[in-house]
């Protein structure tokens, strides 16, 4: 029940894009098709899992006992989850063709991307164990692609209509954000 | 003081040397290897991937040349220089394909063949088109929504008076606009040729006067007066037959309703 009220309120309440303002510049950059915002769905829900799980691993075990989580924290999260995005793109690259060929052009896109940074450093605020840092590494991610999917679908409606010219393009994408962001206000309250 | 900096800087250094070390090695002992043929023919094309080949994109097209499974003369951008240099690095002969461009086969502006009714839905040629069958006059021609201008990658269709045009400097025959128009009125045409029949309409001819004053109503002067067969009926539309050059002009002024021009 802990778990799901964590993946819930990470999806809904408290999301990523549309209620903490994290990773708006992929939302607004690739949300002009479908196709290329499911691909970016998947590389992030990869990236912000892998980064939870990892940064977890390096805050227990290396800040902490040293001392060093109060002012080395941003600064080694940002070094390790970018050099271990490449590192997987390589991987990825050499045992997963077809894999890296769906996600491939948007990892490096994502690495250490506010929301990546930002889901590793709530984590740690929130003094989450391993597999609830993971969880909602996963579920943030989830919530993320959610808002960019939800967003894409109406950016596609929104280009085939006739808005006034003044507002055509981004004015008219970031008054639908805005929208958007106001009817995901109404899960506030829903888990605390 | 110093001893938290010096301690700091020397965590931070060792996380990044560690990461450095450990890409560095996956770079040199994972890495893929490509045919090298791949990243020079790749190299060669102009790098638009505009996907006319029908590849996604000019990687995508250099990997099926370097695998022999697609011919070299599928790049319209590149054109003959492009297909000249693969020939050269692959050491095989060249075979040209005739360079083409979109034509819309319309020259039915909004002055020539009036509005039925006022559409105010969505500005795209396939909702307007399904759309008690559009709102031009003509059920064959041009909406002029510009679907294929906004599909077009060099932009090189333009939206005059309601009429879709195609810049044949610009066009690289992509075929994107081929695809998108609802009406299939764009073709692929021989950028040699110059002399065209502009007009869809298989209707007879009374039925093209009402809904158009440009459109052709196959009277077969162009037939009688043009070159041996340049032009043929299909039923009651001419069309042009680009395997034979049309030298004899005349055609142009002899078309009553001025459907037949130049581009």
């Amino acid at each position: 029940m802990e778990y799901l009220l964590l993946v819930i309120s990470a999806v809904f309440v408290n999301n990523f894009v549309l209620s903490r303002f994290l990773g708006i510049c992929p939302v607004l950059g690739v949300s002009k098709k479908i196709s290329t915002a499911t691909g970016m769905c998947g590389a992030v829900i990869f990236v912000m899992t892998v980064a939870s799980a990892v940064t977890w691993g390096l805050q227990k075990y290396l800040l902490e006992p040293f001392g060093l989580d109060k002012f080395l924290q941003t600064l080694s999260f940002i070094l390790v989850i970018a050099s271990l995005v490449q590192l997987i793109d390589i991987v990825m690259k050499r045992f997963a063709p077809p894999l890296h060929a769906a996600l491939g052009i948007f990892l490096p896109l994502i690495t250490t991307n506010c929301a990546v940074l930002g889901v590793a450093v709530i984590n740690m605020k929130e003094g989450f164990g391993f597999f609830k840092s993971t969880l909602f590494g996963f579920a943030a991610a989830l919530g993320f692609s959610l808002a960019l999917i939800i967003f894409t679908g109406l950016r596609e409606k929104i280009d085939r209509a006739a808005p006034p010219r003044c507002f055509k393009g981004v004015a008219i994408a970031l008054v639908t954000a805005g929208l958007l962001s106001l009817a995901f206000m109404g899960f506030n309250g829903l888990v605390k | 003081m110093d001893n938290i900096i010096l301690e700091a800087l020397l965590w931070i250094g060792l996380i990044g040397l560690i990461s450095g070390i450990a890409l560095a090695v996956a770079a040199k002992y994972l890495a893929v290897k490509e045919d090298p043929r791949i990243a020079a023919i790749n190299d060669l094309l102009p790098g638009a991937n505009c996907g006319g080949c029908g590849y996604a994109g000019c990687a995508d097209y250099a990997r099926a040349i370097a695998e022999g499974q697609a011919e070299i003369n599928l790049c319209t951008p590149g054109g003959l220089a492009c297909m000249s240099n693969i020939a050269a690095y692959l050491g095989v002969a060249a075979t040209a394909a005739k360079k083409k461009s979109a034509l819309v086969l319309c020259c039915g502006d909004n002055d020539k063949s009036k509005k039925r009714f006022a559409y105010n839905g969505i500005s795209d040629c396939a909702a307007a088109h399904a759309t008690a069958g559009g709102d031009k006059s003509c059920t064959w021609g041009c909406l002029g929504y510009g679907s294929c201008a906004r599909v077009c990658p060099v932009d090189a269709i333009t939206i005059e008076n309601g009429l879709a045009r195609v810049n044949k400097e610009l066009c690289i025959a992509c075929g994107k606009c081929v695809a998108i128009c609802p009406r299939r009125i764009i073709k692929m045409v021989p950028v040699a040729a110059n002399i065209h029949v502009l007009c869809s309409s298989p209707d007879k001819g009374p039925l093209v006067k009402q809904a158009c004053s440009t459109g052709c109503i196959g009277c077969r002067l162009c037939v009688k007066f043009g070159d041996e067969g340049a032009f043929v009926m299909d039923g009651f539309l001419a069309k042009v037959d680009y395997s034979i050059p049309v030298t004899k002009e005349e055609v142009i002024e002899k078309c009553p309703s001025k459907c037949i021009q130049r581009n």
